[in-house]
C-alpha cells in the first residue's frame, strides 16, 4: 500500500448526498478478478451513457476536473454494498482522498486498506470547501495527514480527527495483516482459551 | 473493557468482549472471528493475496465458501456458465475452496443459495458468535444474536489468513418495536419504517438491537429480514437477543451443536441479552400498530411511505436532500402528488437475502393462490437456497407461481443486484422483495420499489402498487 503523507491536489465536488457503492462502481465491473484497472469505470452511469460517450455535465469529464485527487461529497458517501471496488476505482483514477460529513462504515475501513483517506468535517468546513472545489483546478486543497489538516486555495484551514492506529498505518503504508501476524501467539492462546469454554463454536 | 460484575452490558458489549484476542492502547482490538463466509465476488483477489505472500487459510474450519451473486437462475445452469467472467470468477471459487480446504458448496449442490440464506440453514451461524463475510448484508445473521457484520476484500483476506479482525468498538443503539402489528404488516414493513425515521445513516457508527413486543413476536426468517437490512439504516450490524424462537430454529441444523455440549452452549446463550440498566448511545422508539404496509418511492431505502401516501415534491425535503430528491423523482419517472397506489409496474421480483426464505415464499404464494399476474407484468420468483426450493416444492408452491404466470427459479441473488443475466430493462418498473433502489441497481436506468412479499404478491396481480389489506378484503 502507498503511504499518505500530505497530498496537494484539485478537488472535483460532489455535493449529492448518499452517493452509494453502486454509483462510485456498478455492479457489471466487479466480476474482475484483479484489484486495478476500474479507474475508466468509476462512477460508470453518471459519467458515460449507453453508448459510453462521455456526458459533458459530470463533474469528472470536465476539463478542470479530469485530473482531481481529492472529492468533496455530500453526506453519507459510500453507503450500500460492501464492494472494495468503489475504493480500487477511485484510487485507479487517482482519487487518493474523499473529504464528507459522514460515510458508511465499510466503505471507510476499506479505504484505509487502499492507502486513501476518507476526511470527515462538519458541514459548515464542507460548506467553504465545497465552494473552495467548485472554483475549478486553479484550487488546489492541501492534506496533511501528520498534522490533520485540510487547507482550501485561500488558505482557510480545518482540522480533523483520525484513529491513531489508522494514522500510522497509512503514514508508513503498513500492510497490517502483517502486523497482526505478530500477534500470533495471542491468538492462538484465545483459541485454546476458547476450545475448552465453547468448545462448539 | 466495561467490568462485567458491577457495569451491566448490552448484548453487542457482550459478545464484543467474549471475542477480544488484544487490545492495543488506542482502544483498538484485534477481534476473533468465529465464522467466516465467502462468496465469489469479494474473495478472488483475497485468496491470489494468500498465494502472494504465501500465506495459509488460518482456520479452514470456521470458513464456509458458496457462489451466489453471479450464478445465473434458469435451470439450464447445470450445463455451464455462459458469462465468461461470471464463470471465470465462480471457477476461481471452486479452485480457491479446494487449495484452501475451505467447506463449498458448488452450483449444483442443493445447499447451494445465497450465502446469508445458507449459513443459517446449515447451523454455520449460532447465538453469541461472530460471522463476517465481504457482503453488507451479512448483518442477517445478528437475527440469531450474533455479531456479523460485512467486511471489504482486504478484511477478507485479513480474516482468512489470521481468523481475527482489527476494530474499534462501535456505539449502541437501541430501536424498540412496541406493541403489535396490524394485520397484513409484515417483518419488511417494519424495517422499511424504520429507515425511514432514523434515514440510511442513522445507524452510522452504531450497532443496533432490534427490540421490543413485535421483534419478539416474529420468526426467525421475519428477524432476519429486519437485521439484513440494518445496514442500509448505516448500521454495521443489527442484533436480535437469541431466546426460544432462535433455539427452536437452530436445534438439529446439520451444523449446530449437540448433546452434551447443546446443553452448554444453551446455557451460555441464554446470558444474551442486555443487562437491565445498560448504556445505549441512542435509542429509537416505534410503535407497531402505527406501521404500515411501507413501499419505498425513490432511490434510497430511506425513501419509504406508506401505501397510504402519495409521492412526495423536492420541497417537502430539508435543503441538502432537495436535489437529491429532485433527481431521485427523476430517475423513477415519478410526479409529486402521485398516489402510491396509482403506480403501475412491469415487473415483481420475489427473492433475495431480505426476503428469499420458506416463511416468505408462502406469504406470496398465499395471496397468488388462484390469481394471475396482470397482462403485461413479468414476475420471478427466486429462492434463496435449493433447500428452500426443495421445500416450497413439496409445498406445492412452486405450482402456484407457475399457475400464476411467475418463473420458478433455482437459488442466486438473482435480479437483488443484477450481477447475472436477471435485470430490468431501461425504465423497467418492478415491485421487488429486496433490499437497494439505488440507481441502476436492478439493471441500467431500472426502477425499484421495495416492499414486502405480500405486497409485491398483490401489486403483481392488481398491475399497480396496492395496500395488501384492500386487496386482500376485495379478492376475499
Amino acid at each position: 500500500m502507498d503511504k499518505f503523507t500530505t497530498l496537494t491536489g484539485i478537488a472535483a465536488p460532489m455535493p449529492l448526498v448518499n452517493i452509494d457503492t453502486d454509483m462510485i462502481i456498478p455492479k457489471q465491473f466487479l466480476k474482475t478478478i484483479k484489484r486495478t484497472g476500474l479507474g475508466v469505470n468509476l462512477f460508470d452511469e453518471m459519467r458515460y451513457d449507453r453508448e459510453g460517450r462521455e456526458l459533458p455535465n459530470f463533474v469528472l469529464n470536465q476539463p478542470a476536473y479530469r485530473d482531481a485527487q481529492i472529492l468533496v461529497a455530500g453526506d453519507n458517501f459510500g453507503c450500500g454494498s460492501s464492494r472494495e471496488h468503489a475504493p480500487w476505482a477511485l484510487l485507479d483514477f487517482g482519487i487518493r482522498c474523499v473529504i464528507s460529513t459522514s460515510f458508511a462504515d465499510i466503505f471507510f475501513n476499506n479505504c484505509f486498506k487502499n492507502g486513501i483517506l476518507p476526511i470527515t468535517l462538519p458541514q459548515e468546513a464542507i460548506d467553504a470547501l465545497m465552494e473552495d472545489a467548485r472554483k475549478g483546478a486553479n484550487a488546489r486543497m492541501t492534506v496533511d495527514l501528520e498534522n490533520q489538516t485540510v487547507s482550501s486555495s485561500d488558505g482557510q484551514e480545518f482540522h480533523f480527527d483520525i484513529d491513531p492506529f489508522r494514522k500510522h498505518c497509512l503514514l508508513n503504508g503498513l500492510d497490517d495483516i502483517g502486523l497482526t501476524m505478530e500477534k500470533a501467539g495471542a491468538i492462538d492462546s484465545y483459541e485454546t482459551q476458547m476450545a475448552q469454554a465453547r468448545p462448539w463454536v | 473493557m466495561t467490568n462485567p460484575e458491577i457495569t451491566p452490558r448490552t448484548l453487542y458489549d457482550k459478545i464484543w468482549d467474549a471475542h477480544v484476542v488484544d487490545r492495543s492502547e488506542s482502544g483498538t482490538c484485534l477481534l476473533y472471528i468465529d465464522r467466516h463466509l465467502v462468496h465469489e465476488v469479494t474473495s478472488p483477489q483475497a485468496f491470489e493475496g494468500l498465494r502472494m505472500t504465501g500465506r495459509k487459510v488460518h482456520a479452514p474450519e470456521r470458513t464456509i465458501a458458496v457462489p451466489d451473486h453471479n450464478v445465473p437462475t434458469t435451470l439450464d445452469r447445470q450445463n455451464g456458465i455462459e458469462n465468461e467472467e461470471s464463470r471465470i470468477q465462480v471457477d476461481a471459487l471452486d479452485r480457491n475452496a479446494r487449495d484452501f480446504g475451505v467447506e463449498y458448496y458448488p452450483v449444483n449442490d442443493i445447499r447451494q443459495g445465497i450465502v446469508h440464506i445458507v449459513g443459517p440453514e446449515q447451523g454455520w451461524t449460532l447465538p453469541g458468535m461472530t460471522v463476517v463475510c465481504g457482503d453488507s448484508h451479512t448483518a442477517t445473521h445478528g437475527a440469531f444474536g450474533a455479531l456479523a457484520h460485512g467486511i471489504g476484500t482486504s478484511e477478507v483476506e485479513h480474516v482468512l489468513a489470521t481468523q481475527t479482525l482489527i476494530q474499534s468498538k462501535s456505539k449502541n443503539m437501541k430501536v424498540e418495536i412496541t406493541g403489535r402489528l396490524a394485520p397484513g404488516v409484515t417483518a419488511k414493513d417494519v424495517v422499511l419504517a424504520i429507515i425511514a425515521e432514523t434515514g440510511t445513516a442513522g445507524g452510522t457508527g452504531h450497532v443496533i438491537e432490534y427490540c421490543g413486543e413485535v421483534i419478539r413476536n416474529l420468526s426467525m426468517e421475519g428477524r432476519m429480514t429486519i437485521c439484513n437490512m440494518a445496514i442500509e439504516g448505516g448500521a454495521r450490524a443489527g442484533l436480535i437477543a437469541p431466546d426460544e424462537t432462535t433455539f427452536e430454529y437452530v436445534r438439529g441444523r446439520p451444523h449446530a451443536p449437540k448433546g452434551a455440549q447443546w446443553e452448554a452452549a444453551l446455557a451460555w446463550w441464554k446470558t444474551l441479552h442486555s443487562d437491565e440498566g445498560a448504556h445505549f448511545d441512542k435509542i429509537v422508539t416505534l410503535r407497531g400498530e402505527d406501521i404500515a404496509p411501507t413501499v419505498t418511492w425513490g432511490t434510497s431505502p430511506e425513501d419509504a411511505l406508506p401505501i397510504t401516501a402519495t409521492v412526495p415534491a423536492p420541497e417537502d425535503f430539508q435543503a441538502g436532500k432537495v436535489d437529491a430528491a429532485r433527481r431521485s423523482l427523476e430517475y423513477m419517472g415519478l410526479k409529486p402528488g402521485t398516489k402510491l397506489t396509482d403506480i403501475a409496474i412491469d415487473a415483481v421480483f420475489i427473492g433475495s437475502c431480505t426476503n428469499g426464505r420458506i416463511e416468505d415464499l408462502r406469504a406470496a404464494a398465499d395471496v397468488l393462490r388462484g390469481r394471475k399476474l396482470a397482462a403485461n407484468v413479468r414476475g420471478m420468483v427466486v429462492p434463496g437456497s435449493g433447500l428452500v426450493r426443495a421445500q416450497a416444492e413439496e409445498e406445492g408452491l412452486d405450482q402456484i407461481f407457475i399457475d400464476a404466470g411467475f418463473e420458478w427459479r433455482l437459488a442466486g441473488c438473482s435480479m437483488c443486484l443484477g450481477m447475472n443475466p436477471d435485470q430490468l430493462a431501461p425504465e423497467e418498473r418492478c415491485a421487488a422483495t429486496s433490499n437497494r433502489n439505488f440507481e441502476g441497481r436492478q439493471g441500467y436506468k431500472g426502477r425499484t420499489h421495495l416492499m414486502s412479499p405480500t405486497m409485491a404478491a398483490a401489486a403483481g396481480v392488481a398491475g399497480h402498487l396496492v395496500d395488501v389489506r384492500e386487496f386482500a378484503a376485495e379478492n376475499a
